[in-house]
């Protein structure tokens, strides 16, 4: 026990566990405020309602471990990728432009959606290394080119859009063989299907090349001393550009899991997905860690569908929104909570050796 | 010693103490900083701590501002037992510190970092002008020149400085610490510092002045509390005693002062550099000017200078962290002018920063990690891009070993976590120990102590006597007149002065230096 204590995994684990805990306490006070009598019901219902749909939890927490994995991945290298969104976006475009253009199968779809994000990522990090521009203010108008780019692509390509023109055509009646296998896993939920496997090898990759080989040693070094790695021959630039370039196609692989799918008929809406920044909350929650994206995005996923149930207890939208939102936030509080638990452990170790 | 102090305090004719720190006991993970350290500072004396780095001499001055909290042992301000549970009770005591790494804002101007915190406001609004005139009176009263207007970031540090100085006096501080307050000032910036400290005491002022160079504790201090391995080892009238009594109270044996070696033997040349010039960032003139010189197998070149004089840009150009606009550089026969920095490294050059926390460490890496930082693909740590941690970890250890290099944990210690002479030790070890064929080393014992800096000396003329050719820019006249079989002076950007030093006088270098005399050097 006392070396799992100073273990630092454990602790961020721990801390993760606590700040989730402190987050539901918090969204339960927001449940009284706003109607006090059905807070309970209503707090039974969101914590419930994903162990019995479970397979509709992880089939939304496909396209979340992705971009979460892709604000993760940029973060280790100093990077702040605000632009998961558009490089989500370009994914799923690019995939369902060959899944419904070019009636390709659905690996070559995926490939594209790489692609897509690939290039939309690797914008910012050019600016980056090259001009010097943040990658914030980059990847933020990369979102919003990324969306109005999509709207225009897809509309200019009738025999991609379905009868009603404001969406593309479901891919069951457009092009069956892009929808990803589903390899028995429909029995957990009708749209649940090998993306959650790939999801989950892509994020044990991740974890495997940031902590295990050398690109990973460098990319590390990058992000914690910039002047440093170039002291030592690291080419601190390439690495900025090539981990944009990562981070974009994890993103974009994230498009086009979500949308490879018999049901994802992408909406032409002149607005930016809101699934790039639930990957900021994905990765923070889980400290970047390649694996905690699983678990996060999972959790978040549980979250979302919880506030959906919700309404049946008479809560608005908005206001399951606003508690999930609240949930979320104070679980990214998880850093802060860490220092508190390496005190306390320390305090209870002194007083063991004082005894 | 420590009981003998102790009963003196206790004495009839009792001494005035303005702070006593009295059985102080703080421990970390794995090292124990402080173990029961008594420090007595009286009224108006200059009280120097020595020690070696890693000796406690930091934590325990952290203890006394408030920033640790000791497990066990009582501070006394006049007498009274006081707590001290952060900064802010530190300076409500009256108790300033000039850290040995300033902590100003680099982006305000110095009038804004003297007043941060305590800012004299009317309805909300700064009343900067009142507070200027307060500051200037101080900067008048002490001599501390300084520029109220000037941004921190583009002032000298003897300044920057001057700036924390003056934040303690504007804070009316009776007690000063200052941490190594001249392991970053020029010759000349010394001798000021230590008139102003002088200063101060003749006010009533109680100055702690930590330091490990002896010549200035027994210039400036009246008494001196040593420090080694988190231990008390003794309190000295610094009258009474000698830098050789001290030097070994402070290393536990006696230490070597002079540099050891035989003449060197140089055969064929290793750099040389032709016509290098760099443009400034700063101004619109070259920052270096047509610098030639040679380094052959088998010597140690100093290019010695005040600091600005262009040493830094010249060696960031040489190691390929900056660009030259012309010039050319060839090493080994190679020309590498343009050349990338991991082909410098390969081609056999070793390079020991200037500032070893931007450049010399990744300080949130293990010291293992560090230790392998331009090695980690060798075949040796990596297959198929996969690092072989085993191999790290023994390879670590092996240097760990080999140069003495503490830390609390081992290999796997945070290198943030360990001492500045520790983190020292690990870039030399990283750097010699790759066999280079040319050693560049700029300012290696920059605020270590007289056992590191004995030992890095030793590494260095090691290295030479192995073959290696050494650059080495110093700033330090001891080290320079040491250390080095040539010397070179820079002075703005352009190579003025080529010695023997065993020819010649430190005055001699000193007008060269400040740019008094220059000859033309013939390469």
């Amino acid at each position: 026990m006392s070396r799992l204590k100073s273990n630092p995994g454990f602790i961020s684990i721990l801390a993760s566990l606590a700040s989730i805990v402190i987050g539901l306490l918090f969204g339960f006070i927001l449940l009284l405020v706003l109607n006090a009598k059905n807070a309970p019901a209503g707090m039974a219902n969101m914590l419930t309602n994903g162990i019995k749909d479970m397979g509709n939890v992880l089939y939304n927490a496909i396209p979340l471990i992705m971009v979460g994995l892709s604000v993760a991945f940029a973060f280790k290298v100093g990077c702040f990728n605000i632009g998961a969104s558009g490089q989500y976006t370009m994914g799923a475009v690019f995939a369902l432009f060959c899944a419904l253009k070019w009636q390709l199968p659905w690996y070559v779809c995926l490939l594209a959606a790489i692609l897509g994000g690939a290039v939309w990522g690797m914008f910012p990090g050019l600016f980056k290394s090259l001009f010097n521009v943040n990658e914030v203010i980059t990847s933020i108008m990369m979102n919003w080119i990324g969306m109005n780019v999509s709207v225009l692509w897809v509309s200019n390509f009738s025999q991609m859009l379905a009868p009603n023109p404001d969406r593309t055509m479901a891919l069951d009646a457009g092009n069956p063989s892009a929808i990803l296998p589903k390899a028995g896993l429909d029995s957990l939920y009708s749209y649940l299907n090998i993306g959650i496997i790939i999801a989950v090898i892509v994020a044990v990759i991740m974890w495997v090349i940031i902590a295990k080989t050398t690109f990973g040693y460098e990319l590390r070094a990058c992000g914690l001393n910039k002047n440093g790695a170039i002291y030592a021959g690291i080419n601190a630039k390439r690495n900025v550009v090539l981990s944009m370039v990562i981070a974009g196609a994890l993103a974009g692989l994230g498009g086009g899991l979500y949308y490879l799918t018999g049901g994802g008929q992408f909406k032409l809406e002149k607005e930016i997905l809101p699934m790039g920044f639930n990957g900021i909350s994905v990765a923070l929650l889980a400290n970047s860690h390649p694996i905690g994206c699983i678990f996060s995005a999972i959790f978040i996923s549980y979250l979302k569908l919880g506030g959906i149930a919700m309404q049946s207890q008479g809560y608005a939208t908005e206001a399951t929104d606003i508690v999930t939102a609240v949930i979320i936030y104070l679980a990214a509080f998880s850093l802060l909570l860490r220092l508190t638990i390496i005190k306390f452990f320390g305090k209870e170790k002194k007083e063991v050796a004082k005894q | 010693m420590a009981e003998s102090d102790l009963a003196n305090a206790k004495l009839p004719d009792q001494e005035d103490y303005a702070i006593e720190m009295l059985n102080i006991t703080k421990k970390f993970p794995g090292i124990i900083a402080n173990d029961n350290i008594t420090l007595q500072l009286k009224r108006g004396e200059i009280h120097a701590l020595l020690g070696e780095n890693g000796a406690g001499k930091s934590t325990l001055m952290s203890v006394l501002f408030g920033l640790y909290q000791p497990e066990e042992g009582i501070i006394k301000k006049d007498g009274k037992v006081v707590q001290v549970r952060n900064p802010n009770d530190a300076t409500a005591l009256h108790i300033g510190m000039v850290h040995q790494h300033f902590k100003l804002v680099e982006c305000f101007t110095v009038l804004d970092n003297i007043i941060l915190g305590v800012e004299t406001t009317k309805m909300g609004v700064l009343q900067k002008a009142e507070t200027r005139k307060k500051v200037m009176a101080l900067s008048e009263k002490y001599g501390l020149r300084i520029d109220p207007d000037a941004k921190i970031e583009d002032i000298s540090v003897g300044m920057q400085q001057r700036v924390e100085i003056l934040k303690m006096l504007y804070r009316d501080n009776e007690i000063l610490i200052f941490d190594e307050p001249t392991a970053v000032l020029t010759p000349q910036e010394i001798d000021e510092l230590m008139e102003i400290m002088r200063n101060f005491k003749a006010e009533g002022k109680s100055i702690l002045f930590i330091s490990h160079k002896l010549s200035e504790i027994m210039a400036v201090s009246d008494r001196c509390t040593v420090l080694r391995k988190g231990k008390y080892i003794g309190t000295v009238n610094t009258c009474d005693t000698t830098v050789e009594e001290l030097s070994s109270m402070m290393v536990g044996r006696s230490v070597q002062m002079k540099v050891e070696k035989e003449d060197a033997k140089p055969t064929d040349v290793v750099l040389e550099v032709e016509g290098v010039t760099v443009p400034s960032k700063i101004h619109k003139n070259n920052a270096v000017q047509n610098v030639s010189f040679k380094v052959r197998r088998g010597e140690i070149v100093c290019l010695a200078g005040i600091e600005g004089n262009g040493q830094t840009q010249f060696i960031h150009a040489l190691t390929g962290l900056d660009s030259v606009s012309s010039g050319k550089i060839t090493m080994c026969g190679q020309d590498i002018t343009h050349a990338s920095i991991r082909k410098r490294s390969e081609l056999g050059m070793s390079h020991i920063p200037e500032d070893r926390h931007k450049h010399g460490l990744i300080l949130d890496f293990s010291l293992e990690q560090n230790l392998v930082l331009q090695r980690f693909r060798d075949p040796e740590f990596q297959k198929a891009g996969f690092i072989n941690f085993g191999a790290v970890r023994k390879y670590a250890e092996k240097l760990i070993d080999k140069f003495d290099i503490r830390s609390g944990q081992g290999p796997i210690t945070t290198a943030r976590a360990m001492s500045g002479g520790n983190q020292q030790k690990a870039i030399v070890a990283r750097e010699i120990d790759k066999g280079p064929e040319l050693l560049v080393a700029v300012q290696p014992t920059r605020g270590l102590d007289v056992g590191a800096i004995e030992y890095i000396h030793k590494q260095i003329v090691a290295e030479r006597d192995r073959g290696v050719a050494v650059l080495l820019v110093s700033l330090e006249l001891d080290e320079v007149m040491d250390l080095p079989d040539r010397i070179l002076v820079m002075y703005e950007g352009e190579i003025v002065g080529e010695f023997d030093p065993k020819q010649v006088t430190v005055e001699e270098l000193g007008l060269y230096m400040a740019g008094a005399k220059r000859m033309e050097v013939a390469e």
